[in-house]
């Protein structure tokens, strides 16, 4: 029991404690009385809102199906010939793992930048010339996206090989027996068979990506203004906690961001069954 | 070496004594090699999409403003080009960038010890022992550990405030020690690689509860030790939202929220700021991008294994 102090320690500090305040503070005016949903109906009713939740929605999107395709495909094509060269591949894909936060958006400044850009003749037959033009509102969801799979997805990649490890090799062998090729057996047994940890992916991602603030928080300090500062909504929030300084509303936002990610976690506990520890 | 077409007959293979050479050639069917020259444009192109920009990093330092927008990206510079911009980078703030990654070891060292020592105790004890409460303790491990991190900042932001520790270097340590993922790999590690019978023995041979811990299970523990290790150091250097709200004063940054001071104060991107006399270009604000993730790119290349094991954590459980 004394061995698990520590950490119970810290996680009701800096787990529990805060989630109560905010919750607390969310439900209360600035002088501490009760204010019932009025923080919450002040920030729904934010005319910037329907913006941020726009702007995040079609990121988490983008991000979503380029996991769930590319993903997939290169666990799976490297999972299928050339292994040797296919542990580099993925040793590859892994690497700007290691950039992941700041870094990442720097460096993807400078690839969206035509002047210095490896991929300028790229972006130049897309008629972008200048980095205004690529980091034009219309083009951040995906850019975000891109810096997002960029990071993200080379982890991703190492745990679908290994879910697809874990088929057992008789049941393919079946399946070759049986004279279907590489697609048939992708499609009609590692498929289904790594369903589950797509859907763990796809869930996780879909958390994580409602949280985006790094990647407009940088842009919009390296544009002035050229990026909104309440381009996704956690950003939002923090306009109110330190522009506004009404700590009720900005805890009433991120309640509401809370609560998303608490059904989350709970749905992938519950549902998905993935961490049976007690097994 | 007849090697035909004709070799597609399957059944001739296993007949004949270079079976090994006959499937190879069985295998090149047109479907086969389309399929083979397909998969080698789409991970090559994958590969080039994740490995470009890293290279890019790699060698952008080296050259100067001029050579980065006129050479090719893949041309190296010099040393005198590095030296420039090392030079210009230092300059900065008397060498702010210096102080910012000082900050960013202290803050994430310190996040390691502490998570590593709560870890280990956490998850051993929940591994290994019986007592109320500890399934609610698990229960609570795996939902804060599948939240996102960022939902709790805001929120440990408000707290700090209210308890006045808004400021100091334990505003972000203390709350990026709550590592549940680090007790729970802990909890896989001794729940499947540590008998319960070694521990009934020491047990058996007079070792109190401390003692089974300290020499017996901390010392069969040392992969998870590492695991732990590496996860919490590399996830604490690269959080960016925490000590950017936590920390307001500038010599307090780690390297990540400096790397956003720099590109505010920096023409590269945003012609408008002029330059100031400042000297931050774009071959400075790759070389402090580089400086940033050396540490974690370090640990990448040579603790790969460790890495993907701790990723497969919950994979191997299935």
């Amino acid at each position: 029991m004394l061995f698990v102090l520590p950490y119970v320690l810290l996680l009701a500090l800096f787990g529990l404690f805060p989630v109560g305040y905010a919750v607390a503070l969310a439900v209360s005016t600035p002088e501490g009385g009760f204010a019932g949903v009025a923080n919450f109906v002040a920030v729904i009713t934010d005319y910037r809102l329907p913006d941020s939740l726009v702007n995040v929605g079609a990121y988490v999107l983008i991000w979503l199906l380029a996991l769930m395709v590319f993903v997939v495909g290169l666990a799976l094509l490297t999972h299928q010939r050339f292994h040797g060269f296919s542990k580099v591949a993925r040793f590859a894909f892994y690497l700007p793992g290691a950039l992941a936060g700041s870094a990442a958006v720097l460096v993807w400044m400078f690839m969206l930048d035509p002047t210095v850009s490896p991929a300028a003749g790229l972006l130049n037959a897309v008629g972008i010339e200048t980095f205004t033009q690529s980091t034009a509102p219309g083009h951040l969801a995906l850019i975000f996206a891109v810096i997002a799979f960029w990071t993200g997805a080379g982890g991703w990649i190492v745990i679908m090989y290994g879910a697809l490890n874990n088929i057992p090799t008789d049941l393919v062998e079946a399946a070759q027996v049986d004279g279907a090729g590489p697609l048939r057996i992708a499609w009609s047994i590692q498929l289904p068979l790594i369903r589950k940890w797509v859907a763990y992916m796809l869930i996780i991602s879909f958390a994580t990506g409602t949280q985006l603030f790094v990647e407009p928080q940088l842009l919009a300090s390296a544009t002035f203004g050229g990026v909104s500062e309440s381009w996704s909504v956690n950003q939002l929030s923090l306009i109110y906690a330190f522009q506004y300084g009404d700590f009720n509303r900005a805890a009433a936002l991120n309640v509401g961001l809370l609560a998303l990610a608490l059904i989350v976690a709970v749905f992938v506990i519950g549902k998905v069954k993935l961490f049976d520890t007690e097994a | 070496m007849a090697v035909t077409n004709n070799a597609l007959d399957v059944t001739a293979e296993k007949t004949t004594p270079v079976g090994r050479q006959q499937r190879w050639v069985a295998r090149l069917t047109p479907s086969w090699m389309i399929g083979t020259a397909l998969w080698w444009v789409i991970v090559l192109g994958f590969m080039l999409f994740f490995v470009v920009p890293v290279l890019w990093l790699l060698l952008a330092p080296t050259k100067s403003d001029h050579s980065l927008v006129h050479e090719f990206w893949l041309s190296v510079g010099g040393w005198t080009d590095l030296s420039t911009a090392w030079n210009h980078l230092l300059a900065y703030q008397d060498g702010v960038i210096l102080t910012w990654l000082g900050n960013s070891l202290l803050y994430s060292l310190g996040t390691m010890v502490i998570a590593v020592i709560a870890c280990m105790l956490a998850g051993y004890g929940l591994a290994v022992m019986e007592f109320r409460g500890r399934k609610t303790i698990l229960l609570l491990t795996m939902i804060v550990m599948m939240m996102p991190n960022a939902v709790l900042v805001l929120p440990l932001y408000l707290q700090a405030e209210l308890m006045g520790t808004a400021g100091t270097p334990w505003a972000v340590i203390l709350p990026m020690a709550m590592y549940p993922f680090g007790v729970y790999m802990v909890f896989i590690y001794y729940s499947t690689n540590l008998p319960r019978s070694i521990i009934d023995a020491s047990r058996i041979d007079g070792c109190n509860e401390w003692g089974t811990f300290t020499r017996i299970a901390l010392p069969l523990g040392t992969p998870a030790v590492a695991l732990v290790s590496f996860f919490s150091f590399t996830s604490s250097w690269n959080n960016y939202f925490l000590p950017f709200v936590m920390l307001p004063q500038t010599d307090q940054y780690p390297v990540t929220v400096g790397l956003n001071n720099l590109l505010t104060s920096t023409p590269a991107f945003n012609p408008t700021v002029g330059s100031s006399g400042l000297s931050i270009y774009r071959p400075e604000l790759a070389l402090a991008t580089l400086m940033a993730v050396v540490p974690v790119l370090i640990i990448f290349l040579f603790n790969q294994r460790a890495l993907v094991s701790g990723m497969l954590a919950g994979a191997n459980k299935e």
